[in-house]
């Protein structure tokens, strides 16, 4: 993975100073809590329901082990033992004190993280496939890029201060797992099909939130050499033409609507074709010394099956369920690429325990060349695991709660914090993600059920995806009380799409009912081989909202 | 002048966030009669007349002023046991934790001191 | 209004202009909407500077660059961004007078502000009496050198990098 070099670590430790020096100006008056708050935004400062929060950027979601424990002993230290995994790769901490931020990210920097630019109006943490460098159906690996693009966007002087926040994923697979349809800016790396020259697809203006749009193809294959330049081009068309005047309108995908993405397109390439390109652009030993840092780990020569591993499987039928759904195919014959579930049933999505990171980060060490990965779905990666070790790890990880064989299915849903933490929430996530989780534990049932994601956001802010689950709920405030709004048939993949709203908002008590008939007509109507997202293709929502309709007029 | 935002019924508690902590804080009446806050909401002082209602906001003015809190408002109560219960479910949240973690915040006891618990 | 720039605060040489009337002023700033008159009226020895809203299309302005001796950039609030995308553009279409941002930045923007093409800042009383000169002074050196190329820095981090190399001290890959 990545290493900071001496430009890096200045760079960091400049900015922790920077900010321990705003503190200090917010104190003494110099500057006001309207100007110290976008600044403490965009070093991951929030202030939330019961205190501040920390939000910490993993670039790409890309964790050493060592870093991972660094995470753990800040939790322990200055919060309260555990943290949260976001749906865009990060780290936060729930209730760190305003005084104590400055160490933390000294802490941080020691380890070569930091907080830039996790919130605020302007370009936010860039993320990735989980699996990059690993994935079977991989063209090229977006680390590099993720990373040539964290860079270029840290502390940028003229984009610093959008219309509004600004998100870029990176996949350079066939299968999307970085949601990039749904980001500002999102770019697939693919082979020209006559130059056989790798390069991006670059769409813009997808988002969730109040108005979720996919993003459009505004080129169709982009010369790696000319990343930076086209970026600027587009944040500078953004930067001036976004809309200003409301908030919810301020996003790219606003303007891409309203002017339309043939006309942002020619503005983009009108710009980028005026600008100075070669001075902006990285030089190519550059984008090489980068991507040296992202070479695959020295494999083992391994048999494509180990047969350790089978035989395991076979006298251990809940491993051998384990290893089915947590584990997904690896480029390098012998290994796999191992989800850590952090789904277990009745805990908060995404939360864990400073112990239990520390238990992953020695796993990692032990088994998996010392790195980790986070995933958009609040899971952890080991990504390179020998297949013949996966029983030993999986021990492990069953010792401390984190051997759930969910990954992908009903029960490892997406939350946000929802109004058990979030300012802005309207209504709580997590205990509604528990009780579907305690109506779907059975092991049986779930994978009979098979593939199905659930995404749950407390706020139309989305941060909970839920526009794009399969099942999405939404939770708002409806008279005074808390009110959930399902949709059906969204899809996060390269077929991404938006949801349709089912019916009205149920109460909490009613949305595991409902979710229940949603899934028996699923079960009865299902073809063979069928997946849930497929099945609802095909038959249309009709006899889901007929079933749903059932259950709202019910409890009307 | 822009009319002054309207206020919330009565009777009604002023909480804000610590600055430099985060920790949620209520408004209370000190020993000489002046205001003072507490992370105890069951120590809340309840305004229930205008006069009351307007000191507190006078004191989250100074308080906002003096850089020592953020986010001050007040928060419409009911009186529940003696003890002021905020109306809003989300201002509930405010005065007792998350709810799916019982032994966190302020329903566990946090920066609440034994002897000025009520 | 309180002026600086990256040596201090800074005595304004320029006399604002309500309309297009430049009389004897030998260095007018006039508002965007009197700038053709003026032009009109001006005389050999006067310059003209004129104070721009930051919604402009750089388009309507590059017609009259070479003409300008002075833009300064209207920031509504200092969250309002636009400012420094339109300084960058005008810098970019090859303006070489002065580029002033006016209105409610804050220190922490200062360095951004330079980066982006602008000579000077122009501030209200209020904010330059929260925020003394020294503050602004020390906010720009903060960060000593950013990533991006072609924003002012020859000392980027990435030309740091592309001149290691060349020297041998830092290996391609």
């Amino acid at each position: 993975m990545y290493r900071y070099d001496e430009f890096d670590e200045r760079f960091v430790r400049e900015r922790v100073a920077q900010f321990r020096d705003q503190v200090s100006r917010r104190l003494d008056g110099s500057i006001t809590e309207d100007e110290f708050k976008p600044l403490r935004l965009k070093n991951g400062v929030y202030l939330q329901l019961h205190a501040y929060m920390l939000r910490i950027a993993i670039p790409y979601g890309t964790l050493s082990s060592k870093q991972l424990r660094q995470l753990a002993l800040i939790g322990e230290r200055y919060d309260r033992g555990y943290g949260h995994f976001t749906t865009r790769q990060n780290l936060q901490f729930n209730w760190p004190k305003l005084r104590d931020v400055p160490e933390i990210l000294d802490l941080l920097a020691d380890v070569e993280m930091h907080c830039i630019q996790t919130s605020g109006n302007c370009i936010r943490n860039v993320t990735a496939d989980h699996f990059a460098g690993v994935a079977q159906d991989e063209i090229e690996d977006p680390r590099p890029t993720a990373e040539l693009i964290r860079q270029w966007s840290s502390l940028h002087p003229e984009f610093d201060y959008l219309p509004r926040k600004f998100k870029i994923a990176v996949t350079g697979a066939e299968h999307d797992r970085a949601v990039i349809k749904a980001h500002d800016i999102g770019l697939r790396l693919r082979r020209h099909p006559d130059t056989h020259e790798v390069s991006y697809e670059v769409s813009v203006g997808g988002g969730l939130g109040r108005t979720p749009m996919i993003g459009k193809v505004v080129r169709d294959y982009l010369p790696k050499y000319d990343l930076l330049a086209f970026l600027e081009a587009i944040m500078r068309v953004y930067n001036l033409e976004g809309r200003r005047d409301n908030k919810y309108k301020a996003r790219v995908k606003i303007l891409v609507h309203e002017i339309g993405v043939e006309e942002f397109r020619r503005r983009v390439e009108e710009e980028f074709a005026r600008l100075d390109g070669p001075s902006v652009n990285a030089d190519p030993a550059e984008v090489a010394r980068i991507a040296a840092y992202f070479k695959a780990p020295d494999y083992e020569v391994l048999p494509a099956t180990s047969r350790v591993l089978e035989a395991t499987k076979a006298a251990n039928p809940a491993f051998a369920r384990w290893v089915e759904v947590n584990t997904i195919p690896h480029k390098a014959p012998g290994y796999a690429a191992l989800t850590i579930s952090l789904k277990p049933v009745g805990e908060a999505p995404g939360d864990a325990t400073s112990d239990q990171m520390r238990l992953v980060a020695d796993l990692a060490e032990q088994y998996s060349h010392a790195e980790i990965r986070v995933t958009h779905a609040q899971n952890l990666v080991l990504p390179y695991v020998r297949q013949r070790d996966l029983f030993a790890i999986w021990q492990r990880l069953g010792e401390a709660g984190l051997a759930s064989a969910n990954i992908g299915l009903i029960t490892d849903i997406i939350s946000c914090p929802g109004l058990d933490y979030c300012a802005l929430a309207t209504a709580r996530s997590i205990p509604i993600a528990q009780a579907i989780q305690h109506r779907f534990a059975d092991d049986d049932r779930q994978k009979a059920i098979g593939e199905l994601n659930i995404k749950i956001s407390g706020c139309i802010n989305a941060c909970g995806h839920h526009h794009v689950g399969h099942i999405g709920i939404l939770g708002l405030e409806k008279r005074g009380i808390e009110s959930y709004q399902i949709t059906l048939g969204g899809d996060a993949t390269e077929n991404a799409a938006i949801g349709e709203i089912l019916g009205p908002g149920l109460a909490a008590e009613d949305v595991p009912d409902a979710i229940e008939r949603i899934v028996n007509v699923y079960l009865s109507e299902r073809a063979e081989g069928e997946s849930f997202i497929e099945n609802v293709r095909r038959i249309g929502p009709a006899p889901f909202k007929a079933a749903f309709q059932e259950i709202a007029h019910a409890v009307a | 002048m822009a009319a002054a935002p309207k206020r919330v019924p009565l009777p009604a508690i002023l909480l804000a966030n610590d600055l430099l902590d985060g920790d949620v804080v209520f408004a209370v009446a000190g020993a000489a009669g002046q205001l003072a806050w507490t992370r105890d909401a069951a120590l809340a002082l309840v305004a229930s007349d205008d006069a009351t209602a307007e000191s507190l906001e006078a004191f989250a003015a100074a308080e906002l002023a003096g850089n020592r809190v953020v986010d001050a408002y007040l928060v419409d109560v009911t009186m529940e046991t003696g003890q002021p219960v905020p109306r809003h479910f989300r201002e509930r949240f405010k005065t007792l934790g998350p709810s799916n973690r019982p032994d966190l915040g302020k329903q566990a006891g946090d920066g609440i001191s034994a002897g000025q618990r009520a | 209004m309180p002026l600086l720039d990256r040596n201090g605060t800074k005595i304004d040489a320029w006399t604002r202009s309500e309309g297009s009337g430049i009389d004897n002023l030998s260095q007018a700033l006039v508002p965007w909407e009197a700038l053709t008159e003026a032009l009109q009226h001006k005389t050999r020895d006067q310059r003209i500077g004129v104070v721009i809203p930051n919604n402009i299309r750089i388009a309507e302005l590059k017609l009259v660059l070479r003409q300008l001796s002075l833009i300064a950039v209207s920031f509504p609030a200092y969250s309002d961004g636009r400012g420094f995308s339109l300084a960058k553009l005008i810098r970019n279409h090859g303006f070489t007078g002065t580029l002033r941002a006016s209105g409610p930045l804050i220190a922490d923007q200062f360095a951004y502000a330079l980066s982006c093409g602008f000579d000077e800042i122009e501030l209200p009383e209020a904010n330059a009496a929260r925020q003394p000169v020294e503050q602004w002074l020390k906010a720009v050196g903060q960060i000593s050198h950013g990533y991006q190329r072609g924003y002012g820095d020859s000392h980027n981090i990435l030309d740091q990098r592309r001149t290691a190399r060349a020297a041998g001290r830092l290996a391609a890959s």
